[in-house]
């Protein structure tokens, strides 16, 4: 019972301070645009989307990995958030409380994901303007990607940051995760135009089943089964959640 | 009577080989406010940090409340509060969110909360400014809230460290007062770190003295104080009538110019018979020993004396550059 008002406590403060500090939303939002309405356009008529969803808009091909790219980044940097408690010493006051460590980790993981879940609200809507149709279905299907990918990315951010003293020393090392990942997993291009050296990379990148996933729901072109991105994505944030809260037993205040 | 703390042999030896803590036992007593004096780098936040389950100890063992530091950590964190050397509080809250989040994280009942919390932000007389956000407030406020935080699950143990730290005479005097109404009230024991002999002399039952890691003296401030030898009166007197001072509690006599040091045994009792023998006072000047005196007098050493990291002032600042 402790446990759950603690959590509970946990998320609240996290998202009180996302609806305080309104320049995060702002500036997770800025990039995806740039990304769909300039790069998209100036690469539409370059770009032929082949296969499954031949003769595409490309940016509505991209919207998809676009999405996963804002989930993935504001879920990654949020790890950022442990050590900044640790520096304004908040941490001390949370590693104290009588709750279990794993309740602390993901009271944290649920902070992230609600940023993230309530960012790509947003991004889905900006896809109306590119023309996807929603169906009931294909929605509760995208957000099961995101909340994964989600949970798996947050958590991932978190563990960095638990070992992390400095805030730049996290965003660089974050840095280094963020972007191969974001740029392995197929979100602008399809798979089946890298050599195959890379394509081994492709498949080991856990972003690739979320985008995969996701444009199978929205757009019908997944190149996967999704009981298979499911699998391998919900497999990648169960990882995450167990070394997360190992993580957090080991941290130093 | 079961003691509420009982170390062990306690040491801390941290990544370096620094020895932090060196070897501390001790008993601390249900209802004692018990002192730990030292200067900075002593060693009295690790310690606390130990008995508060944040620090695993290298060696030795401790118990608070009759729970184990290290494998009972759970129930000692249920039942201790702490504030910190530094504020901890989250300054994009309120301090009534702060308070609130609290409560949550130690399971105060729903239906006590609310009123919790307001009977405690009025005992900090933080009533007023409990819906603004921490940020705001200076250092003084901030570390009221966190006296009253600390309070909100009804701890049987609370942890002061350096609860003055950095704040001016006024707040001081202000949290001095809250400490002292605590103790009245509340059937709790209570473990101040301070490096201000003035504080461990106002606020507590007993006092150890401790310097690098180790506990050089233990006793009450007045024992501590007397076995320093005592306050020293300094009078501005031209003709004194030295010979009408050969007193039982005058341990010492000393002339400077036109000043006249005497070394009192509880000079408070005596100062108005000293006053009316020795003759002409111009000006009276009543010296009680510091730390420094106290300390110089177990060790042999002065005090490496700089200025005291953290506290509530720098570190406010810090932390708000950024994020
Ligand atoms: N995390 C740490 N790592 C290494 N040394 C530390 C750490 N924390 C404190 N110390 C060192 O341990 C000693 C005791 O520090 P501390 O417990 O903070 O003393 P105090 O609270 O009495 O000022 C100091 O020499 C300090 O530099
Ligand atoms: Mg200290």
């Amino acid at each position: 019972m402790r446990e759950l008002s603690g959590l509970y406590a946990l998320w609240l403060r996290e998202f009180i301070v996302f609806t305080r500090e309104r320049s995060r939303i702002a500036s997770a939002l800025f990039t995806p645009l740039l990304w769909l309405f300039i790069f998209g356009t100036a690469l539409k008529t370059k770009v032929t989307v082949t296969g499954a969803g031949a003769g595409m808009d490309y940016r509505l091909f991209i919207f998809p990995g676009i999405l996963c790219m804002v989930v993935l980044f504001t879920s990654l940097f949020f790890g950022v958030y442990i050590v900044w408690d640790r520096k304004i010493d908040f941490l001390k006051e949370v590693m104290v409380a009588p709750l279990r460590r794993t309740t602390i980790f993901m009271g944290k993981v649920l902070g992230g994901m609600t940023d993230s879940i309530i960012e790509s609200v947003v991004i889905l809507g900006m896809g109306i303007f590119l023309g996807v149709s929603y169906t009931l279905s294909s929605l509760a299907t995208a957000y099961v990607f995101i909340i994964l990918l989600a949970v798996g990315m947050v958590s991932l951010g978190l563990i960095i940051g638990s070992r992390m003293e400095s805030p730049e020393g996290f965003g660089m090392v974050v840095s280094f995760v963020a972007f191969p990942m974001f740029f392995l997993s197929g979100a602008l291009y399809q798979v089946e135009d890298l050599p195959p050296w890379l394509t081994f990379l492709v498949y080991l990148d856990p972003v690739t089943y979320a985008v995969d996933g996701i444009r199978g729901a929205l757009l019908g072109i997944g190149r996967f089964p999704l009981a298979l991105d499911f699998a391998l994505l919900l497999l990648y944030a169960a990882a995450m959640v167990v070394a997360g809260s190992y993580s957090f037993r080991r941290m130093k205040v | 009577m079961r003691e509420t703390i009982r170390i062990e042999d306690l040491r801390k030896v941290y990544e370096g080989g620094i020895k932090a803590v060196d070897g501390v036992s001790l008993e601390i007593g249900r209802g004692e406010v018990f002192g730990l004096l030292g200067p900075n780098g002593a060693g009295k936040t690790t310690l606390l940090h130990m008995l508060a389950t944040l620090i695993r100890p290298t060696s030795g063992s401790a118990w608070v409340n009759g729970y184990h530091i290290v494998r009972e950590a759970h129930k000692v964190r249920q039942s201790i509060g702490i504030v910190f050397q530094d504020p901890s509080s989250d300054d994009l809250l309120t301090g009534y969110e702060n308070m609130k989040l609290h409560a949550l994280m130690y399971g105060v009942p729903r239906d006590v909360l609310e009123d919790r919390i307001s009977r405690l932000l009025r005992l900090v007389e933080m009533e007023e400014r409990a819906h603004d956000l921490v940020r705001h407030y200076s250092g003084g406020m901030r570390r009221r809230l966190e006296l009253a935080r600390g309070l909100l699950h009804s701890p049987r143990v609370l942890f002061l460290d350096e609860p003055t730290l950095g704040l001016d005479p006024g707040s001081r005097e202000h949290v001095w007062g809250y400490i002292q109404d605590l103790v009245k009230e509340r059937d709790l024991s209570i473990i101040i770190t301070t490096h201000y002999m003035e504080e461990a002399e106002r606020l507590c039952d007993r006092v150890a003295i401790i310097d690098m890691g180790r506990i050089v003296a233990l006793d009450t401030p007045a024992k501590l104080k007397e076995r320093v030898g005592g306050e020293v009166l300094k009078l501005k007197i031209r003709n004194p009538r030295l010979d009408r001072l050969k007193k039982g509690y005058i341990k010492k006599v000393e002339t400077k110019g036109d000043y006249l040091y005497l070394t009192v045994e509880d000079a408070g009792k005596h100062l108005q018979e000293i006053l009316a023998e020795v003759g002409e006072v111009e000006s009276v000047e009543l010296r009680t020993p510091t730390l420094n005196d106290v300390f110089l007098h177990y060790t042999g050493r002065e005090i490496r004396e700089g200025p005291p990291e953290g506290g509530y002032g720098t570190r406010i600042i810090r932390a708000r550059a950024g994020r």
